[in-house]
């Protein structure tokens, strides 16, 4: 049984347990370390006061104070609804051409579509709209489905070959499979190239052309935005201008994808987006 | 009684584990039976086996290591992510992924955002479409045939722990996941039948072949899209 002894030196009383002879001092506390302990139980006391804390069998202890993250965040997204409201309602009333007409209105859009854009577009499209090989430049006067603000506020909204009904589509033919033979394709890529100044046009390529390509492209290559249909005639290629790769492309053509931005996006964010992407070069 | 149970080795073990069953019942059971744990809402459902296999490549690959599935409830993450995560979205998860750290971005609603051909190419190589990406490639997924013979034991243990996967969805198991990763390799029309909102398409752009690739893009870009969260309201009390 315990049996408590004074120790001589340090004047402390033992714990009077005892190992093979080896006895314990019963050192106490530092005050300073007691008095933090109450006061982190009294801490946690009121803590469960305050805030959500116990739980019981079908539920929990709410808290006086009735803190709820999700609630708060409801507070937050309303206030700022309430701050933006000056703008976003002439946003959502006025079509977008007047919009981006208003200087005041356009500071906004410029400012939140810059956010807009470094999130959701750049990926793809590149900070700036500086393109990639398959995802369009933004930034250049080559649109293939249309460059004004509401051409591009629609392709934000619907997206390309996306999963949404409205989207919009369009389907380059599969040219090789026996259709046209390799050298009725190269003839035609020469000639394709031919049309902004380098290839080497030929009467073979040019009837190709004429036959299978003109409908959708133009007769000279100007491009069909009704079908998404490139121009071809400006240098500026989606997946690549060596004739390798236009070889390659009416073979067997790549089709890019744009998600729609319906859902993700509100109808003021989107004439946001579609208002800074105008604003990177090309917008028409 | 200090000294009793310090001497006995036995008695000790037994009344620690007492104790710390207390403190754990406490804590866990509630949550089982606290009808506000879990939040009910329409449009969940187990992952496909193309998904599911695709969660274990991004489980093996450490994804969770820089990327989280958590989107919290505050208004910088809300605006940049969209909805705030609801628990019931990731209840069929073991182990969930929510992660603690964001090297990257949070993924919880990434399905949809990006096309198939830039998850490829991102995965094969991060820089060439975002050029100031620090993310390590993974090219070799997009030539590694998935090895997905077990999906179904998977599929099976997951049904163990209360997935409610079906004896149909075991039994089609691999047949789903090749209908999902090539509607011409088996019955597409069945396969959504069985998992709702499953997007189906040759996602790596490689038809010979189901790789690595398909299921973690196909993983991927159902993250997130499964419920409806316009639909889903706080009580008024935000619980």
């Amino acid at each position: 049984m315990a049996n408590i002894e004074r120790d001589e030196v340090s004047g402390t009383d033992t714990t009077g347990h005892e190992w093979d002879g080896i006895k314990e001092l019963n050192t106490p506390l530092p005050n300073w370390w007691l008095w933090t302990f109450y006061a982190t139980i009294l801490f946690s006391i009121v803590y469960w006061i305050l805030y959500p804390a116990w739980p019981t069998l079908s539920d929990y202890t709410k808290g006086v104070l009735g803190y709820s993250s999700r609630v708060n965040l409801t507070e937050d997204l309303e206030a700022r609804d309430k701050a933006r409201e000056s703008w976003t309602k002439q946003f959502a009333a006025l079509p977008i051409a007047d919009i981006a007409k208003d200087r005041k209105l356009l500071e906004f859009a410029m400012a939140g579509g810059k956010v807009i854009f470094a999130d959701n577009c750049a990926p793809c499209h590149g900070s700036q709209g500086s393109g990639a090989p398959g995802y369009p430049v933004l930034a250049d006067d080559d649109w293939n489905w249309g460059g004004s603000l509401e051409e591009i506020e629609t392709t934000i909204r619907f997206g390309i070959r996306s999963t949404h009904d409205d989207t919009r589509v369009s389907e380059m033919p599969v040219f090789s499979d026996d259709y046209l033979s390799p050298t009725q394709i190269a003839a035609v890529a020469d000639h394709v190239l031919s049309l902004s100044g380098s290839g080497s046009a030929s009467a073979a390529g040019a009837e190709v052309y004429a036959e299978e390509c003109a409908a959708c492209h133009g007769e000279n290559g100007e491009g069909g935005r009704d079908f998404g249909a490139p121009r071809l005639t400006d240098g500026i290629w989606l997946y690549g201008g060596t004739k390798e790769a236009l070889v390659a492309q009416i073979g067997n053509p790549k089709h890019g994808v744009m998600p729609h931005w319906e859902d993700r996006l509100s109808d003021v964010e989107r004439k946001q987006a579609a208002i800074y992407v105008h604003s990177l070069g090309g917008g028409e | 009684m200090q000294e009793t149970l310090e001497k006995n080795l036995v008695l000790l073990s037994i009344v620690t584990l007492i104790t710390v069953a207390i403190g754990g019942l406490v804590q866990l059971v509630p949550l089982y039976t606290m009808e506000t744990t879990i939040e009910k809402v329409d449009g969940m459902r187990p992952y496909s086996p193309l998904e599911l296999a695709g969660r274990n490549i991004y489980v093996r690959e450490g994804c969770y290591v820089c990327h989280s599935q958590m989107i919290r409830p505050f208004r910088d993450e809300v605006e940049r992510y969209g909805h705030y995560s609801l628990a019931a979205e990731s209840m069929y998860d073991h182990p969930f992924q929510w992660s603690s750290k964001r090297t990257g971005p949070d993924l919880a609603r990434v399905g949809g955002k990006y096309s198939n051909d830039w998850h490829v190419a991102h995965m094969i190589d991060p820089r060439a479409v975002v050029p100031e990406s620090i993310m390590p490639g993974y090219p070799w997924m997009a030539d590694r045939p998935l090895g997905a013979e077990k999906i179904a034991g998977d599929m099976k243990t997951l049904q163990f722990i209360g997935v409610p996967y079906t004896d149909e969805q075991i039994e089609n198991a691999q047949a789903d996941l090749k209908a999902q990763a090539n509607p011409e390799m088996g019955d597409a029309d069945a396969m959504v039948a069985r998992y709702p909102k499953a997007v189906i398409g040759d996602f790596d752009g490689n038809p010979s072949m189901i790789t690595e690739m398909d299921a973690l893009v196909a993983y991927l870009q159902m993250l997130g899209t499964l419920v409806d969260t316009t639909s889903y309201k706080t009580s008024p009390d935000g619980r």
